[in-house]
């Protein structure tokens, strides 16, 4: 079990900013998030997208962002726990205690919620039966790529991961890449790569076309796809990988018996505390009256819930707010060197 | 004020008053409208205020640019009268707009 003073979970911008505020006044935490990698929305959803207000930087990518808040909270050497969702929450007197799905406990008297719109998942295939065969036949990412090893593959999708994996799979398998329209969203090298394989036989591209059923029932046999102009087409398949980008799920929040108003959170302004003590909701999850869903209100929100977080980590001290400017403690906490 | 038509999958019609300049996802949400989520807060990233357009009105809604093509490739069921609701701003022009939602968003 981890202890610690509070248990952020999101590591976007919100909770990554929200780290930064509770070093300086001298508290530890922990920062769990169901992604691989830190920046949230900023990484996955716009990662080379410029953001023109974030106060005193005039312009920066969602990648830019993310790389400046990890290093501005280096210092502070808080935890990531990346690749996990939190699913229990539960009280321990005047303590926090929470599992992720990989098993790991955390304990901490606040917990942090900056879980922006929910956690993200892939966009899966609409069909009902893609249920009965995902994981064995038919998947939304690729773990394992030996699996595929000399066989009918279908890749959906249009973007940079449906192209980037006809590509590779093609070395060593049959590829078909089926998308809704002709035109697919990549890079211009990958686009040429993928006509020149065309060309070569490499990959078969159906366009404009989209999924319309599975065919088999203990294992899938293949699929019929629909053209734009109504025709059918069947196709054999081993596999199928779908790649049709991220969704956003409030996911197991829902049920931790925080007042939801419209899949977010209401929150007192004074401390961002939710309706249970020493749980705190900050950023896009969180709802008052006024509330802006920009990056600087996240920022602005998470300095609070920290300053309130003090109160219950260190019951017997006194918070004393200090500048960074000035303050030998807090330049000691960030190991700067007179 | 120009009316607004939202249509859900199975018919159900709510004509709403939406004032010019608002996206018609922002019109949806001001007046809980149900079937579109927005969950990107209209930054063109989540393609979870995808609607259907009605013929008529589809050419008559300013084009469609490449990056919200490119974001109706991951929504739920694109058709070639696809539209993110969040890019379609509401003008004395659209007066009467129909938009159909999807079955769902996600």
């Amino acid at each position: 079990m981890i202890k610690t003073d509070a248990i952020i979970i999101g590591a976007g911008p919100t909770g990554m900013f929200a780290a930064h505020q509770l070093g300086i006044i001298g508290l530890k935490c922990e920062i769990i998030d169901n992604l691989d990698r830190a920046g949230g929305q900023c990484i996955e959803l716009y990662p080379d997208k410029p953001i023109y207000d974030i106060p005193a930087i005039p312009e920066c990518t969602g990648e830019e962002l993310t790389n400046s808040l990890l290093k501005q909270i280096k210092p502070f050497k808080a935890n990531f726990h990346l690749g996990q969702r939190v699913e229990e929450i539960k009280q321990e007197n005047n303590l926090w205690s929470l599992k992720t799905n990989k098993g790991n406990i955390f304990s901490a008297p606040n917990v942090i919620i900056a879980g922006g719109v929910g956690s993200f998942e892939p966009r899966k295939l609409t069909i009902k039966e893609a249920e009965k065969f995902e994981g064995s036949q038919i998947f939304y990412s690729v773990t394992n790529k030996d699996l595929f090893k000399n066989k009918k593959i279908i890749i959906f999708g249009g973007g940079d991961s449906a192209l980037d994996w006809a590509l590779e799979l093609s070395k060593k398998n049959e590829i078909t890449l089926v998308h809704r329209r002709t035109e697919f969203r990549g890079a211009a090298h990958t686009l040429s790569e993928i006509k020149q394989k065309e060309k070569d036989g490499k990959i078969l591209v159906k366009t404009p076309y989209n999924l319309k059923s599975i065919e088999g029932d203990k294992t899938m046999t293949g699929i019929e796809i629909e053209n734009e102009d109504g025709s059918l087409e069947k196709i054999n398949a081993d596999y199928i990988l779908s790649f049709f980008g991220l969704i956003m799920k409030l996911g197991p929040i829902a049920e931790w018996g925080l007042n939801i108003d419209k899949k977010t959170i209401p929150v007192n302004t004074e401390t961002f505390e939710t309706n249970k003590k020493g749980i705190f909701a900050i950023g896009d999850i969180c709802t008052y009256p006024g509330k802006l869903k920009l990056i600087l209100s996240g920022f602005h929100e998470g300095a609070l819930a920290a300053r309130a977080c003090f109160k219950r980590a260190k019951p017997n001290e006194i918070y004393r707010f200090e500048f960074t400017t000035a303050s030998k403690s807090i330049h000691d906490r960030l190991g700067v060197k007179k | 004020m120009p009316k607004i038509t939202y249509i859900s999958h199975d018919g159900k019609k709510n004509t709403i008053e939406v004032p010019n300049g608002l996206s018609v996802m922002e019109g949806a949400l001001q007046n809980n409208i149900e079937g579109i989520d927005a969950d990107c807060g209209g930054s063109m990233a989540c393609a979870t205020c995808h609607v259907y357009v009605s013929e008529n009105w589809f050419d008559k809604i300013e084009k469609i640019h490449d990056a919200e093509q490119d974001m109706l490739d991951m929504a739920y069921e694109p058709k070639k009268n696809s539209r993110l609701s969040c890019q379609i701003i509401v003008s004395s022009d659209l007066d009467g707009l129909e938009v159909v939602t999807p079955l769902k968003q996600t």
